[in-house]
């Protein structure tokens, strides 16, 4: 690793010489093949193993915000092309998953959060996992552009190819800013399904994207923060990796002052209620409070645990917004359902 | 080849098999979803009376 590499190791080996002997333990399982292990590989890939290079986790955040871009966006919406604009985004989804795997498999197998995907463990060749992704993201474009609209269609194509192009196979390995830029493929989604409706791009589905794309940094660089000897085993150059501890610290603080009034926007333009604007600005000022503890709590244990808190929390923070935002939605929709709109309409 | 090795190789040909018939499976549920979806989508596009026109 190179000069400035080292400055994870070394504040995390001044900080915490316990957890890097846990990690280094962790990281000691990677590599070793066990007796199962071996008989799964002599029998070929199972349909959980190619289930498992979709990313189903990531899978399901995808598929929830753009439900919440195809609810709020106005217009109507047949309900079967609802759920087919719904299923294309998460083949899509699915897609860039595998791929990513397929890329990445030389540095996953080295990465203790990684080792145990589906091509590290061997249960999956890299091959199978290109063909598998390919022919996923070509089915759910064309998918989704023919039956629903092509505007939809095209996001969705940029979306996977600016997450396997740009995020994967340029930044990653690149740059810091690998996952301030590559963010952008994960904001996608609700301005996906708000296109799938109106079959264009507006101010209301362009505030969804900058949300995600706020949020992404300080989340990631939370996870960073406690795993970045991980990073650093395979030269990905994260923030912690090349900046250091405390200037990924500063830089989250940054990050969440922009991410947590732009949350709010939604209530001053008329996409979010009362609610959302109550819960927004609460969980906002959690949000600050989390990442002013992660900046103030440096070394040892505890500063681990302010990280993890935040990690934990951003998900918790992203999912409930966009549910408040739902909920909002349904309850509008609900009422003026006499009108004879659907509910996905 | 000892009867104890004979044995894991039969286990191993009839996993393989399994998994080669649950792949299998799994692209032809995907492949009949896929038309399903296409047939019916385009029904919807066309509107409720395509199925009621002169023939």
């Amino acid at each position: 690793m190179n000069r400035t590499g080292s400055r994870c190791a070394v504040e995390r080996l001044k900080n915490w010489k316990k957890n890097i002997t846990v990690m280094d333990r962790s990281a000691g399982l990677v590599g070793v093949e066990s007796q199962v292990e071996r008989a799964v590989l002599a029998t070929g890939p199972g349909v959980e193993d190619f289930v498992a290079l979709m990313k189903p986790r990531v899978m399901s955040l995808v598929v929830f915000t753009a439900l919440v871009g195809m609810v709020a966006a106005p217009g109507s919406l047949h309900p079967l092309l609802a759920f087919i604009a719904l299923l294309a985004i998460a083949v899509g989804a699915g897609a860039s998953g595998a791929l990513n795997m397929w890329y990445d498999a030389d540095i996953d197998r080295h990465m203790a959060r990684t080792a145990a995907r589906p091509i590290p463990r061997g249960l999956v060749t890299e091959t199978e996992a290109l063909t598998f992704g390919a022919v996923l993201a070509v089915t759910s474009v064309l998918t989704l552009g023919v039956l629903v609209n092509w505007v939809a269609g095209a996001l969705l194509a940029v979306t996977i190819g600016f997450y396997l192009f740009v995020y994967t196979m340029w930044l990653k390995r690149r740059t810091p800013q690998n996952i301030v830029i590559g963010g952008a493929a994960g904001a996608f989604p609700p301005m996906i399904g708000w296109a799938a409706v109106t079959g264009g791009v507006s101010v209301e589905s362009i505030l969804l994207f900058l949300i995600i794309f706020m949020w992404t940094p300080p989340h990631f660089w939370a996870l960073a923060l406690y795993r970045c000897r991980d990073y650093e085993r395979v030269g990905v150059p994260m923030l912690p990796v090349v900046a250091g501890l405390q200037e990924t610290r500063r830089q989250i603080v940054i990050y969440s002052l922009l991410l947590v009034p732009l949350a709010m926007t939604p209530s001053f333009i008329g996409l979010g209620g009362v609610v959302y604007a109550v819960t927004s600005a609460v969980l906002g000022a959690v949000f600050l409070w989390l990442a002013l503890k992660v900046y103030r709590t440096r070394e040892g244990r505890p500063a681990d645990r302010a990280a993890k808190q935040l990690f934990g929390f951003s998900i918790f923070y992203l999912f409930a917004l966009f549910a408040v935002l739902l909920g909002e939605k349904l309850a509008d929709r609900l009422m003026g359902l006499a009108g004879g709109a659907g509910v996905l309409g | 080849m000892g009867a104890t090795e004979q044995l894991k190789e039969e286990q191993a040909e009839a996993e393989r098999v399994k998994r080669r018939r649950m792949r299998s499976i799994a692209i032809a549920v995907g492949l009949v979803l896929l038309v399903i979806l296409f047939y019916a989508a385009t029904i919807v596009h066309l509107g409720g009376d395509a199925l009621r026109r002169p023939l």
